[in-house]
């Protein structure tokens, strides 16, 4: 079966969620969106205080170039322009909405039947994409219309669909396999021709037997698309990982898939981008897991963006009472929140809680140079030297050793023995690394 | 409501610490322990209680009293380099000077680097070679194995090895000394002169295959370690028969299993890549050879490993992994 | 035997002298024309190579200063006053002598005045909890306690206070070197003057969110209320994005704006205490 070669583990992966179909949320009664939900430069208001909106209503546009779009999910009377908590555990700029009624926007159409046929050209399905605020919903949320913008002199010639969610606990890409397919794979054949291409393979993880043959059997309707299942190891859903995988090009260091032709997006990307051209539905709603060993119902929610987490969990069954840590994400790459009214956003992509047993962090020992994070690490990195050299600040062999390189899976930090926190490190090495090229680059 | 814990991602650890390796590469050793008590009887038993116990009470010492840290007594590191110091010395040793070996071994080779994980030569092998050049005389009076179950003296004589170098010094052929030797099969099982642990290739070979699957170490020092010996000393052997003995002989005798297997393969003084590993192995190999063959002592493996350690650190820096994406110019 | 002691003397003798003059005329060959004045520079100067003056050692420092003639510009902060005294005659100039500073923590924000509202645990440095959240306390500016400020400094001026949580700058040892000012992720330290019986005032906050939402994470926090700008006579403070602060060089300590501040966010450092005129609490923060 196909994998990457260099590096991954085996986290347990406690689907827990992958049963429970999407459940849609009733309505809230307040939200609050935050106007940045995605890589990039800060989108810019378009609304004010007291402003009436309807679901579907443009709130914040996208001024630059990397940017996207923010829509309101719900219809009522904006109470206030404030700050919220959000995933990176501060204060950002959000519009505060007392929710009055449902009422969307005139132009999208909510009914259920498939459709199929794609009557906008290649530009146009960009510009939509664009207006309809289409963002990564993997959980980088990065501008999709800016991925299918191939730069002058490289040309891409397949599309890669990320089925994979190698994270334990997270099921909301499984579920929109599942459910949604034929949807999902008209969102595919939309992206392929945004993007140029006739050949779009999908990648799905070999624990979710179900939605691989569910998505094979409906793919042979289509043109042009594969389904390729792959063993299960994290991180399998990893850009990079998942290129290497399935048509064995390595991304050079630095550089963008496009590099070697491809452009990678997420199932549930797909899912919205069918919604997007076809219902002129913009993205304000999205599948979020909410999980854990102690929650009572793991299930999988479609949320309204800007419902808080709080929310979320009351829906689930409620806070367990030894609750340690709750995180935005995944349990390899998540985000602890430090607060529950953090609003739901275009990034979550699931809700975990864990207990205080779990929580808790190993001893820190000292390094017995093992080599096993050499081993584990998809990259080909040193981990443990970068850790050091961050440490003592160091930066200039930080950079020289490609600290740049680490994606952040975290399987170093997962597998060491010694219980060293190598990611807080490789990220201060990033960070420092970063800024300095940076400096470089406007010097 | 408690708190929530706010921390950097990952989140979850996996079921990897340093109780498991330490306690693994224990229980690996223990066929080889037995089979020591077994050959040596009690004064085997008494010198590796001493040694385990000074060991543990150094680095509890010196860690409490000198350095002023947490003593890390538990996490097994102190009782794997007393067990190795003890199956590196015969089991005549007097008790006094296996004291001074744990004391060298945790004192000087492992805490004043900083203490576990930041010492450049293998803290047994240390003790070993010190107290080989500080007492040679004791450290060189191998007893013969006869269970003796008091504290009377055993009957003492030169290990294999020794017998060849000597023997072919003086300038026997090897089928001249073939009688003085012991048979291939006596040196697999061990009943044979030798260090404690050193005697049994049988035990430290399932020693190393209950660690290999344990996966504390891999199997990459080991046999290149051995095959390098092998072939080296088959070459040899082909050249000149009678000057030079058969490779299962020299695979077998002396502490070349033991080396391989429990000193070469202790992870802090070995490289960290698999292809260093390898280049590691060929030049301990080679160096034990060496001066097996051409050096003034008979056995080469600690001195070999030694000198491997301190290349370590350039191994490292001259074999990194394979990056992902490496642009090719 | 005398023979091989006098062979020995001889060819060892021999070797040695060759090598002594090989060595002199590649000395000769190879030397660096330099101002004589950096080595008399050099001399004075501490030798510590902290780095406080900006410079990679006091070597580059003295060549710095010789280049430039004058330290009107050049700070070394370990030498303060007596080195220029010292260094202006080599240089031939007249010595300008320069306020002594110190480094100032400019955060109350303590156990007990922001209380913990997320437990952290992850890596010990300010660094990376800066880069991962606002703050045990919520306050996106307040002080992380994790000490990478102690880290930085190579005087031992600095530590952290076990029961507030926060750092603590010794009068006597710091010199101003400057390294905690770039070490701390959210530039909480500030270097300003010392003052006469190292006394100063300053404001303990450098939290410039609105004030209901400064004050809902800490009880010191500077609401930008503006009271103080108002009832200085000197226009010391500047009032800037809800935030506050003290021009040190305007300032005259006369510690109107301490009594006037309604959340006691300026510190006052090394003054006698107060006759006792009505109930107020006094700062929160002692040397």
């Amino acid at each position: 079966m196909k994998t990457f070669k260099i590096g991954g583990v085996h986290p347990e992966e406690n689907k827990l969620a992958s049963n429970s179909a999407i459940e849609v949320l009733p309505i809230p009664q307040k939200v609050c969106i935050p106007i940045t939900q995605h890589l990039g430069a800060p989108s810019t208001l378009v609304v004010e205080k007291g402003g009436i909106v309807k679901v579907g209503q443009l709130l914040a546009k996208a001024d630059a170039f990397i940017c996207a779009n923010v829509h309101s999910s719900v219809s009522g009377k904006i109470l206030k322009i404030d700050t919220v908590t959000d995933t990176s555990g501060y204060r950002k700029t959000s519009i505060f909405i007392d929710v009055e009624g449902d009422e969307w926007e005139e132009s999208i159409d909510k009914s259920q039947n498939i459709v199929k046929e794609i009557k906008l050209s290649k530009e146009e399905i960009i510009a939509k994409i664009k207006d309809m605020g289409i963002v990564g919903l993997g959980g980088a949320t990065f501008p999709t219309h800016v991925k299918l913008m191939v730069p002058q002199g490289k040309k891409a010639d397949v599309l890669i669909i990320n089925g994979v969610e190698c994270e334990p606990y997270l099921t909301s890409d499984h579920r929109v396999m599942l459910e949604k397919a034929e949807e999902m794979l008209v969102g595919v054949s939309i992206l392929m021709k945004g993007l140029g291409v006739e050949k779009a393979m999908i990648g799905i993880e070999n624990n979710k037997t179900d939605a691989i043959s569910h998505l094979h059997n409906i793919a042979s309707g289509f043109k042009g698309i594969e389904v390729h299942a792959l063993k299960v190891k994290y991180p399998q859903g990893a850009e990079k990982q998942l290129i290497k995988a399935l048509i064995h090009r390595e991304v050079p260091a630095g550089k963008l898939p496009i590099e070697v032709g491809c452009v990678v997006s997420n199932a549930g990307t797909a899912f919205a981008v069918y919604e997007a051209i076809q219902k002129n539905k913009p993205l304000f709603e999205r599948v979020v897991t909410v999980t854990g060993k102690s929650v009572k119902k793991p299930s999988n929610f479609m949320v309204r963006m800007g419902v808080t987490v709080n929310e979320l969990i009351e829906k689930a069954g409620g806070l367990p009472e030894d609750t340690g840590k709750v995180i935005s994400g995944g349990p390899m790459m998540g985000k602890s929140l430090n607060s529950l009214e953090v609003p739901v956003v275009k990034g979550t992509s699931g809700i975990l809680i864990m207990t205080q047993k779990e929580s808790k962090r190993v001893e820190i020992q000292n390094c017995i140079r093992c080599g096993k994070c050499i081993t584990v690490c998809p990259m080909g990195l040193e981990p443990y030297l970068l850790a050091q050299v961050a440490e003592n600040a160091n930066f200039e062999t930080a950079e020289n050793e490609r600290v740049m390189d680490c994606i952040e899976c975290g399987s170093c930090h997962y597998t060491c023995p010694s219980g060293r926190p190598l990611l807080d490190y490789l990220r201060v090495g990033k960070n420092k690394v970063g800024q300095i090229i940076r400096n470089r680059a406007n010097n | 409501m408690n708190l929530l814990t706010v921390s950097g991602s990952p989140h979850v650890h996996s079921d990897q610490s340093l109780k498991k390796i330490m306690w693994g590469v224990v229980i690996a050793m223990v066929p080889a322990m037995l089979v020591s008590f077994w050959y040596f009887g009690l004064p085997a038993i008494i010198i590796t209680l001493t040694a385990v116990i000074s060991c543990l009470v150094f680095e509890y010492l010196i860690q409490k009293y000198l350095l002023k840290q947490n003593p890390t007594i538990t996490d097994g590191s102190a009782i794997i380099t007393g067990m190795l110091l003890a199956f590196n010395v015969p089991s005549s040793l007097p008790l006094w000077q296996m004291v001074i070996g744990a004391l060298v071994a945790i004192g000087i080779a492992k805490m004043s680097y900083g203490g576990l994980g930041k010492n450049p030569f293998n803290p047994a092998l240390v003790g070993r070679v010190f107290l080989l050049i500080s007492f040679p005389v004791d450290m060189t009076l191998w007893p013969l194995p006869k269970p003796v179950w008091t504290m009377v003296d055993a009957i003492t004589g030169p290990t294999s090895l020794g017998i060849l170098k000597e023997g072919v010094a003086k300038g026997d052929t090897v089928s001249q000394l073939a009688s003085q030797l012991p048979s291939l099969q006596d040196l697999f099982i061990g009943g044979i002169g030798g260090s404690l642990g050193e005697v049994s290739a049988a035990a430290i070979i399932l020693g190393g295959l209950y660690m290999i699957f344990r996966k504390i170490i891999t199997w990459h020092i080991p046999v290149s370690f051995i095959a390098t010996v092998a072939i080296f000393t088959g070459i040899m052997w082909q050249i000149n028969p009678e000057h030079y003995i058969n490779p299962m002989f020299h695979l077998l005798a002396g502490g070349l299993m033991l080396g391989a297997i429990f000193m070469a393969t202790d992870m802090v003084t070995s490289p960290m890549t698999y292809k260093g590993m390898i280049i590691y192995g060929i030049g301990c190999g080679v160096l034990t050879v060496l001066i097996r063959l051409w050096g003034s002592y008979p056995e080469g493996v600690s001195f070999a490993i030694l000198i491997m350690n301190a290349v370590t650190p350039l191994i490292n820096k001259g074999f990194k992994p394979k990056r992902f994406g490496e642009v090719v110019k | 035997m005398n023979q091989v002691l006098i062979y020995s003397i001889i060819a060892l003798g021999s070797i040695g002298a060759v090598s002594a003059i090989i060595l002199y005329f590649v000395a000769q060959k190879f030397k660096v024309i330099e101002d004589p004045k950096i080595d008399e520079v050099a001399d004075k100067l501490p030798g510590a190579n902290c780095g406080g003056c900006g410079f990679a050692g006091c070597r580059n420092f003295a060549e710095a200063i010789v280049k430039a003639g004058n330290m009107d510009n050049l700070n070394c902060p370990v030498g303060g006053n007596s080195l220029i005294k010292e260094v202006a005659p080599i240089l031939g100039i007249v010595a300008v002598e320069k306020d002594p500073q110190i480094a100032v923590v400019r955060c109350s924000g303590s156990k007990a005045n922001a209380p913990q509202k997320a437990e952290y645990d992850s890596a010990s440095t300010c660094v990376f909890a800066h880069s991962l959240f606002a703050g045990e306390s919520g306050c996106p500016h307040g002080c992380l306690g994790l000490g990478d400020c102690v880290v930085s400094c190579k005087f031992d001026a600095i530590y952290i206070d076990e029961i507030t949580g926060l750092p603590v700058v010794s009068n006597e040892k710091c010199v101003a070197c400057g390294a905690c000012v770039k070490a701390c992720p959210r530039t909480i330290i500030e270097i300003r003057n010392k003052n006469k019986k190292d006394r100063r005032i300053f404001v303990s906050c450098i939290n410039q969110e609105k004030g209901a939402v400064a004050k809902k994470n800490c009880e010191v926090a500077c609401i930008g209320c503006g009271k103080c700008v108002k009832v200085c006579s000197f226009e010391a403070i500047i009032l800037k994005n809800n935030l506050a602060y003290i021009d040190y060089t305007k300032c005259t300590l006369c510690r109107k704006c301490v009594e006037e501040c309604p959340t006691h966010a300026i510190n006052e450092l090394n003054f006698p205490p107060r006759k006792p005129k009505a109930e107020k609490t006094e700062s929160v923060i002692a040397e």
